[in-house]
């Protein structure tokens, strides 16, 4: 929120440096996200008074003698078209800064340092500034808007520095004000803060005025949602006379980055600005029935809003209108039919307590914000809502544009704009704090913090003004005294009355962890991708209509299509990642991630969804293989102490012959195969990618297997190395399953090389294995190894038609 | 002496000069010294053809000169051996400047990494970890967390619904209602975790990761949540670092407070990474709100806690230099090949 030092000082004296003040807000809770100067940008620019003025012949040019005062008299070449001798415009000194502006004059592009110059050959020591070049608008001042220099007036002193009389030396504070503390987002609310940290009295705003006879008979307010509406007041205000504001409240204005309009509607972003209070005018004469009524809008009903858009609404929104028609989307923005018009003359002022809830909704639903709809979301209490009206008709009166009536219609659904009595316990406003503030100091806050506080022995009650809808017991008494004693009174302690507990991460989440860092070992990096992905991603897996994985939950507001699914499978975001890896010319690499996917019981969900801790990971590039993957699964079987089987399988988007199911004890928990070439290439891969994907939510119940001791044989163990030949199609897999079974003594079998070629016959490949065999109860004999062998050949033929190489 | 004998020494000796590696003095050894075959050998079996008379001299000679043989040859096969070695290491010179190697190791992700740390920190002073559901309901979100459908905090996190009940969470807060409700105090867990608000720019990530610590127990005050913390942040940005509690507001928290610590960088002198405060915001904290407390059927009057979240990325961000929240989630492999912890 902006904050002009200049306003502030209207309800606060302030005697302290901006710097200084901006060190107490922060102390007492209100960051100040930025400080600046309005005319941080301008510097040594004085009145100067041109006494004379001769055109340069052959140019627009005209060459001045400029008297600056104290800064002396300098020659100034000028461009504009209305220089003239004896009058008193601002100049810029030689080093001094100002806005530089594109050809147009107009467009600000950047600060420029004044030097000394030539122009057509004449020396200029200076620059007369029009207004753009100072930083200011008609808003600020009147006349700076006219593309040449900006005229001051006849008596101003020659030499004076122009920024107090623009009203550059103002300060700005942009405030960040916490969602508790609705009533701060106001002028007068922040300066009701300062006023209460120096303590120093706060100077309330003029609310009196006077009301004449005028009244309108049988006119009537009625509010049929008070549930979204729990104060509504209205005021006629007659013999309106719309003209332009006067200065003081334009540059008010401005400086807080409203444009002004005209008196009336400045009068209600004067008041949105000052009180926080929204409020609205209608030009009464557009208002049929002499009747407001705040109604839910029908199912469909349509409403012009004054910027000229034409909204289409559900009972969801909140309307205004009169007897007959809509005239304002409550709290959002108000009519095209109803709006103040140069010819108005008589005006109803709106000031109501809308729900913020709905406002904010309402807001979003058509897609219009306003600073009334941004203040409302923000809260609203009934007090300034009261306070806002007879603010608006003082300022009716002050500023001379219209008389005050004394119809004035108030809905309320009873709630009171008067403090509530609030006691607690001083022992327990001082136990949240862990120290004991002295009374004096408690009383001193509450004081300045306007509560009337009283104390007797521990009980301290205070008087709570209706602004303060926040405080409700004594934690929010305790955060009020801390934050304006300060937080450098609590003295560190280390939870001296705690219990003992003992702490840790659970077998699950080590798991976790030792699984990460073996991955991390085979050279893949942990990588974590967003839990949402897209549903283009599932046609990219080219999953079937009815696959498990469609069945996803969706966002109901995502930022985006792409992340508008929570994750039923980790493949696509891994697949993503590699492609992007090699977009990049990264054409080597392994990477893994460890998160959840998300598998609801029922769309849409009515129960918590199945949250499954699953592992995803890839390599890719060209020394990588099926069976480089192959070992990082082996990887993590090692580490769980269990072994896991593998069988051929198939998946939409991994390669059909390169694919196998993972199980771990006969239970599937996952597969791993090649990416697909048709995907590979829609994925622009330039070299192959395998990918993997375990659930380790199936896995975690061999998590906490512990590596058992088996003793070292006590007798020799024996090796051979056997090359047979089998038809192509035979696996390693079943000639290993064949060796196991002709032979209990095996206790490893490796494969160590394939030979396929002519020497063999085209349909046959040859295998190598070493076979290593473990006595059990006694010492093999001379010749017993040789017999297993024997009899593993015989099987091996028996059963899948193996040969001994010769 | 046997002429015999002396021949073989001389031929041993003129022998030795044309020996030119170990391989060739070990056969040459072989060629006199073996016991079977070699000629010293084949001289003891000639024993039985020499006159007895000449047997305890000819004995003596022979064994004179295998003695003298081993120790001739011996010193031969040393030297050999010295030199060959020699020349296979300067044979296998090499240029000590060429690139190392690499060893293939893959790197947890920086958010791990700053995950474990502060688990290990919070682990030691007695915390438990829990993690809770991404998926979350309305009500552990945020009704439970004092913050009911009309209040203006929601307005602080832009939620993703899944439904009318089920969301994304946005905050690790979720699960300090879920551990409450199941345990009574002493309660100490820390709760690290996804979060999720619809929010995507330089800074801003949809999903990021927060870590959630609560404590609550009897007589818990502002005094140990400011006690704690210095703790914290002493052990993960070095023992000088202080802290600064400034008033802020979380609806679950009262008071609630941001927390800045010193800036590790310039050591609070003012700099770039603090942008000249001295400061550096790294938490939110708090003492529990009491009406989050009887939510979960805790005793207020017996009981109070305190709560803090922390951003990973923002610590990791900032322990790691990394200027766009976006790097994280990219797995592009030459970043995550530079942020590791070794």
């Amino acid at each position: 929120m902006l904050a002009p030092l200049s306003w502030l000082k209207d309800y606060v004296d302030i005697d302290i440096t901006p710097q200084e003040l901006e060190d107490k807000l922060f102390s007492c809770g209100f960051e100040v996200e930025e400080l600046y100067e309005v005319g941080k940008d301008i510097s040594k620019v004085v009145v100067g008074h041109v006494l004379e003025c001769e055109p340069i012949p052959d140019t627009h040019l005209h060459v001045c003698q400029v008297d600056c005062g104290e800064h002396g008299t300098f020659q100034i070449c000028c461009g504009a078209d209305n220089v003239h001798a004896g009058g008193k415009f601002p100049a810029a000194l030689v080093g001094a800064t100002v806005y530089a502006t594109a050809k147009d004059h107009k467009t600000v592009e950047g600060v420029m340092t004044i030097g000394k110059g030539k122009l057509r050959g004449v020396e200029s020591h200076g620059m007369l500034c029009s207004g753009v070049e100072l930083g200011v608008n008609e808003n600020m001042y009147p006349g700076a808007d006219y593309n040449g220099l900006l005229v001051l007036p006849e008596d101003i002193p020659v030499g004076a520095d122009v920024k107090p009389i623009l009203g550059l030396d103002d300060w700005i504070f942009d405030i960040a004000i916490t969602a508790n503390r609705p009533d701060c987002q106001s002028i007068a609310g922040i300066a009701r803060e300062i006023a209460a940290v120096l303590g120093k009295p706060f100077k309330a705003p003029a609310l009196d005025y006077t009301e004449d006879e005028v009244t309108i008979e049988n006119f009537k307010v009625s509010v049929d949602c008070p549930e979204l509406c729990p104060r509504y007041s209205a005021h006629y205000v007659h013999d309106v006379k719309i003209a332009e504001s006067p200065l003081w409240m334009k540059r008010r204005l401005q400086l807080v980055g409203i444009g002004a309009i005209s008196n009336v509607v400045d009068i209600t972003n004067y008041i949105l600005k000052e009180l926080g209070q929204p409020m609205h005018a209608f030009d009464y004469s557009t208002l049929e029935g002499d009747t407001i009524c705040v109604r839910r809008a029908a199912e469909g009903e349509k409403i012009v809003t004054l910027d000229e858009t034409e909204l289409t609404l559900t009972t969801e929104n909140m309307l205004i209108c009169d007897g007959v028609k809509p005239v304002a989307l409550a709290g959002v923005m108000g009519g095209l039919n109803s709006e103040i018009k140069d010819t108005t003359t008589d005006v109803l002022f709106e000031s109501a307590k809308f729900a913020r809830d709905n406002i904010r909704r309402t807001s979003r639903a058509v897609g219009k914000t306003s600073d009334s709809s941004a203040r409302y979301a923000k809260g609203v209490d009934e007090y300034a809502t009261v306070m806002a009206m007879k603010r608006a008709l003082h300022l009716i009166e002050e500023l001379g544009c219209g008389k005050v009536s004394r119809m004035h219609a108030d809905v309320n659904t009873g709630n009171s704009v008067n403090p509530h009595e609030l006691s607690v316990s001083i022992n327990k406003v001082n136990a949240v704090l862990g120290i004991t503030v002295p009374n004096e100091d408690i009383v001193r806050i509450m004081t300045n913090l306007c509560f009337e506080p009283k104390i007797d022995k521990d009980t301290l009650t205070l008087q709570i003004p209706a602004y303060r809808e926040d405080m409700e017991g004594y934690q929010d008494v305790a955060e009020e005294v801390i934050r304006m004693y300060g937080y450098d009174h609590i003295v560190p302690a280390f939870m001296p009355t705690a219990q003992v507990t003992v702490g840790g991460e659970n077998l699950q989440q080590k798991t976790e962890l030792r699984l990460k860092k073996a991955l991390c070992s085979t050279g893949a990096h942990e990588c974590i991708h967003y839990s949402f992905f897209s549903p283009s991603d599932l046609d990219l897996l080219k999953l079937p209509a009815d696959a498990m994985e469609r069945h996803a939950i969706r966002i109901m507001n995502p930022i985006s299509e792409e992340l508008s699914l929570m994750r039923t499978t980790l493949a696509a975001s891994m697949i993503n990642a590699v492609s992007r890896n090699q977009k990049k010319g990264n054409l080597e690499g392994r990477l893994f991630e460890i998160a959840k996917k998300f598998i609801p019981k029922e769309l849409p969900l009515t129960e918590y969804p199945d949250e499954r801790q699953t592992l995803c990971a890839a390599v890719f590039g060209e020394k990588e293989s099926f069976y480089t993957l192959k070992g990082i699964a082996q990887k993590v079987a090692d580490v769980l102490h269990v072994s896991f089987s593998y069988a051929n399988t198939t998946k939409t988007f991994l390669h059909p012959y390169q694919t196998a199911s993972i199980s771990c004890e006969g239970v599937e928990v996952g597969y791993l195969g090649k990416l697909a070439y048709d995907i590979a290439e829609e994925c622009d891969l330039r070299v192959p990618m395998y990918i993997m994907e375990i659930d380790l939510e199936v896995l975690s119940q061999w998590y906490g297997k512990k590596a058992v001791f088996t003793p070292l044989p006590k007798y020799a163990q024996e090796q051979r190395d056997l090359a047979i030949v089998v038809d192509k199609n035979v696996t390693c897999g079943e000639i290993e399953a064949v060796m196991k079974n002709a032979c209990k003594y095996i206790t490893s079998i490796k494969l160590f090389d394939i030979y396929e070629g002519a020497q063999i016959g085209g349909d046959k490949k040859s295998m190598a294995f070493t076979v290593l065999f473990t006595p059990k109860e006694e010492a093999f004999g001379p010749e017993s190894v040789d017999a297993f062998v024997k009899k593993i050949l015989k099987q091996l033929n028996k059963a899948i038609g193996a040969e001994l190489r010769s | 002496m046997n002429a015999n004998l002396e021949a073989i020494k001389e031929e041993i000796i003129a022998g030795a000069e044309a020996l030119a590696s170990a391989k060739e003095v070990y056969e040459f050894r072989k060629k006199f010294l073996d016991g079977k075959t070699g000629k010293i050998g084949l001289l003891m079996k000639e024993m039985k053809n020499i006159p007895n008379e000449e047997k305890a001299a000819y004995g003596k000679g022979v064994n004179e000169l295998k003695e003298w043989a081993l120790g001739f040859i011996g010193e031969l096969d040393e030297k050999m051996k010295e030199k060959e070695l020699l020349a296979r290491y300067e044979a296998e010179k090499i240029d000590i400047s060429l690139p190392a190697v690499e060893t293939a190791e893959g790197n947890l992700h920086p958010i791990t990494l700053v995950r474990n740390e502060i688990i290990d920190i919070f682990a030691g002073m007695g915390f438990e970890i829990y993690e809770g559901p991404e998926i979350e309901t309305d009500y552990y979100n945020f009704t439970a967390l004092n913050t009911p459908q009309d209040h203006p905090a929601r307005d602080m996190q832009d939620t993703f619904y899944l439904s009318s009940e089920f969301l994304l969470r946005t905050q690790t807060s979720a699960g300090q209602i879920h551990v409450m409700e199941k345990k009574q105090p002493p309660i100490k867990i820390l709760s690290p975790g996804k979060v999720f608000r619809s929010d995507d720019d330089a800074t801003h990530s949809p999903m990021f990761t927060q870590m959630e610590g609560l404590v609550v127990d009897k007589g818990i005050t502002l005094c140990d949540l400011q006690g704690m913390l210095d703790e914290f942040v002493k052990k993960i940005y070095g023992e000088g670092t202080k802290t600064r509690l400034r008033p802020s507001y979380f609806p679950f928290t009262e008071p609630s407070v941001e927390v800045d610590c010193s800036c590790f960088e310039c050591g609070g002198k003012g700099c770039k990474l603090c942008k000249g405060t001295g400061w550096i915001e790294i938490l939110g904290a708090g003492v529990v709100n009491n009406k989050v407390l009887e939510n979960c059927g805790i005793d207020t009057n017996e009981y109070s806690g305190f709560a803090f979240g922390i951003g990973i990325e923002r610590t990791a961000m900032l322990k790691y230099g990394i200027n766009n929240i976006k790097l994280l989630f990219e797995s592009d492999i030459k970043v995550l090949n530079q942020l590791n912890d070794k």
